[in-house]
């Protein structure tokens, strides 16, 4: 199956390769070094204890080796990026009206403020290194929920920020932890109050306009006892013949009882390096669920972790990976159970076209003394073309025997049989193909808010199915 | 313009592989129920996917023509909007994709147009009371987990919906039991009129007490050894193939 031109170009007409005539309004030197990790807490008039904690972040960077056991990182050349690019001097506008006229027209064309209005609680817009909107819906505000950037979440949340701030991942946990800790800018501070459910999603959006830089978002998430929450991140850039760098961190805390829900739209361009921690820790009786779309990027390493923590927690990790020749996706996600009656899943659903690579990574840890566990693995890859490439990487650590394991994984290939027997009945092949893909990720897709579903089908150009009966 | 699906002096192989029809020439005209019997390996399923325009095999030489048309050029999905229908012995299981959504698509395509929900449901909903089905069927994933027998049903539901000229129902009566292969004979039946014609192939005389074919074509070594009334089929119930076998070796 190779002349099948609706999924040869799924990935191909990438829409968000844009650029804007914006010039930062500072902008750090290229490579990494003190005097840049100094300017960014310069720049952000932070405390004292936060370039001390950035500067010691800097030196567990520069200690740890590159890891070597995912995907290519010998073509990311620290010293051809720019750490920090400012792109206004007002960060945090709540009025669009008080954003930079370019750069507002991108989040129009990028659909943001027409979904504000109609389907989110609350967006807040990153464009290269910093927060230039952040608005949530005043009847939230008023319930006390705070949606904000991360930077006017140490600013006037100084000892809420404290509490929660590096305690889900330290700067030890990984390189590119380390390497966000020195510099991170921009990412959002979330708290949702104890019993408060917020209905639509909140919605933070990533853009990189400058070329060759570096974005290092940082977001902390608290949903307080039964609190309830969804949030969306969404990453677009243009496409520039030299690459950028993305290196996020994300912590959550899930309090007891709390519900909560963290979906990730990825659709950098081809050019992106996109380095990922995310992790969230979920308290007793409490939900969290992972939804990872990785669509773009050149290479993404990317495993979203949930740590159960206290009785009755549960999480579940959905994950969508899609690579296109000179991609490689390496997904998946990590459950860590450490007390007894938790459980949770894994779905990964991967497709693979030309000699794109998809990799699922997984590691499910079951402490001893956690007792009943019971978890689930399904990983499922999908081969489009001779040349594309899957592999998969499941851990288990299980060290309790009440644990109740379940694993799969299933490697197929288009099929040529699946396909004239939907061309049998009247479509045309690349449709089928299209259908056959779209009925692959289905049992992921079906979880994602509507909108994105569609925008998902339209990625994979199929109408949206209606339903009958 | 001759209403008749008409196959004509028809050779063909596996693509890289044996030659499977050896000149097979048959005329199934508008409004008549054909039915192709014959012994295993006699090349009875390859002839109905070749017709419906399977890319796994190669025509060596011959035509295959729908109302005077040859539609040997055309893909599988073109052959199908023009009212061809294959139901298939081993129907493919497709996750994901619904079974209502998909058919929904097939009519579309064939419609080249939106299709009206109302229609497509009154549609729906005729085919599953004639086949004493449950709609629960409409929702389910296209065969994902389907019984060999709700496979073979759902074929014929397909086919009820689409409203093809020419359907071929290749050993749909296989792996069913007797009450299923009423019900699915009810549909066949409920198709039947001067728009559409079927070729029904099948190893057993069973499906022919509740299908009455207009004539019986007997196959043998890829090519059509016998073709008579329903006295055929009944002979061969009794007789078994071998008469037959002998009839194409002295022709």
């Amino acid at each position: 199956m190779s002349d099948n031109a609706v999924v040869e170009n799924i990935g191909n007409e990438y829409k968000y390769g844009f650029v804007d005539e914006v010039k930062p309004v500072w902008k750090a030197e290229k490579g990494l070094n003190r005097r840049v990790v100094e300017a960014i807490s310069y720049h952000k008039d932070e405390p004292a204890w936060m370039l001390e904690f950035r500067l010691k972040a800097l030196e567990i960077y520069q200690s740890k080796p590159v890891p070597v056991w995912g995907g290519d990182l010998s073509g990311l050349n620290m010293d051809e990026i720019y750490f920090y690019a400012k792109p206004t001097e007002q960060r945090d506008a709540r009025s669009w009206d008080d954003v930079p006229e370019e750069i507002r027209r991108t989040y129009e064309k990028l659909g943001i403020r027409e979904a504000e209005q109609k389907v989110l609680a609350g967006v807040g817009a990153q464009y290269d290194s910093e927060m230039v909107y952040h608005q949530v819906k005043e009847e939230l505000e008023r319930l006390g929920v705070i949606f904000v950037s991360i930077e006017d979440g140490l600013q006037h949340h100084e000892d809420l920020f404290r509490e929660y701030f590096a305690t889900v991942i330290p700067p030890e946990d990984n390189k590119y932890a380390a390497l966000n800790s020195a510099v991170w800018s921009g990412g959002s501070f979330v708290y949702v109050p104890k019993g408060v459910k917020v209905e639509q999603p909140l919605q933070a959006y990533f853009r990189v306009n400058t070329a060759e830089l570096g974005q290092f978002e940082r977001t902390i998430i608290v949903v307080d006892e039964g609190a309830d929450m969804h949030y969306i991140e969404g990453c677009t850039a243009p496409t520039y013949t030299t690459d950028s760098f993305h290196s996020g961190v994300i912590e959550i805390v899930v309090n007891q009882g709390a519900r909560s829900r963290y979906t990730t739209i990825q659709n950098w361009s081809h050019n992106m390096y996109n380095l990922v921690t995310q992790r969230a820790v979920v308290k007793k009786d409490a939900y969290h669920m992972w939804l990872d779309g990785n669509l773009g990027s050149k290479l993404t390493m990317k495993y979203p972790s949930s740590y159960l923590v206290e009785e009755g927690a549960r999480s579940d990790i959905l994950s969508i990976a899609f690579a296109s020749t000179g991609q490689h996706q390496d997904a998946g996600g990590k459950l860590i159970f450490a007390a007894s009656n938790t459980g949770g899943s894994i779905v990964s659903k991967s497709i693979s076209r030309g000699a794109g690579r998809s990799s699922y990574r997984g590691l499910i840890k079951v402490y001893e003394g956690s007792k009943y566990v019971k978890v689930n693995v399904e990983c499922d890859a999908l081969l489009i073309n001779e040349e594309s490439r899957t592999d998969t990487y499941p851990y288990m650590e299980i060290e309790d025997d009440t644990a109740t394991v379940g694993h799969e994984a299933t490697v197929s290939r288009l099929n040529d049989e699946q396909i004239f027997y939907l061309q049998s009945r009247g479509l045309p092949e690349d449709e089928a193909a299209a259908l056959i893909v779209r009925g692959f990720i289905e049992p992921v897709a079906k979880e994602l808010p509507l909108e994105y579903a569609v925008e998902l089908n339209r990625l994979i150009e199929l109408e949206m199915e209606g339903s009958v009966g | 313009m001759v209403n008749q699906l008409e196959i004509r002096n028809l050779h063909a192989k596996i693509v890289d592989g044996e030659t499977i029809l050896n000149g097979v020439n048959l005329v199934l005209p508008k409004g008549q129920v054909h039915a192709i019997m014959g012994p295993n390996g006699a090349g009875k399923s390859t002839l109905g996917k070749i017709i419906a325009g399977d890319p796994s095999y190669e025509i060596i030489k011959g035509d295959i023509l729908m109302d005077g048309e040859s539609i040997l050029e055309m893909e599988a999905d073109e052959r199908a909007r023009k009212g061809l229908f294959l139901a298939f012995q081993y129907p493919v299981e497709v996750p994901g994709v619904s079974n209502a959504n998909f058919l929904r698509l097939a009519l579309q395509a064939k419609k080249g147009d939106e299709v009206n929900m109302m229609e497509f449901y009154g549609k729906l909903q005729k085919a599953l009371a004639t086949l004493e089905w449950d709609e629960s069927i409409l929702t389910r994933y296209l065969n994902d987990g389907f019984s060999g027998g709700e496979k073979k049903r759902n074929e014929i539901m397909h086919m009820m919906v689409l409203e093809p000229t020419y359907g071929i129902m290749d050993e749909t009566d296989s792996g069913l039991d007797i009450d299923a292969l009423k019900v699915v004979a009810k549909g066949v039946n409920a198709m039947r009129g001067p728009n559409f014609g079927a070729l029904l192939i099948t190893h057993y005389q069973r499906l022919l007490n509740y299908i009455t074919p207009d004539a019986v074509h007997v196959m043998i070594d890829g090519r059509i050894a016998a073709s008579g009334g329903f006295e055929l089929a009944e002979r061969l119930e009794a007789e078994g193939y071998e008469w037959v076998k002998e009839l194409a070796v002295a022709s």
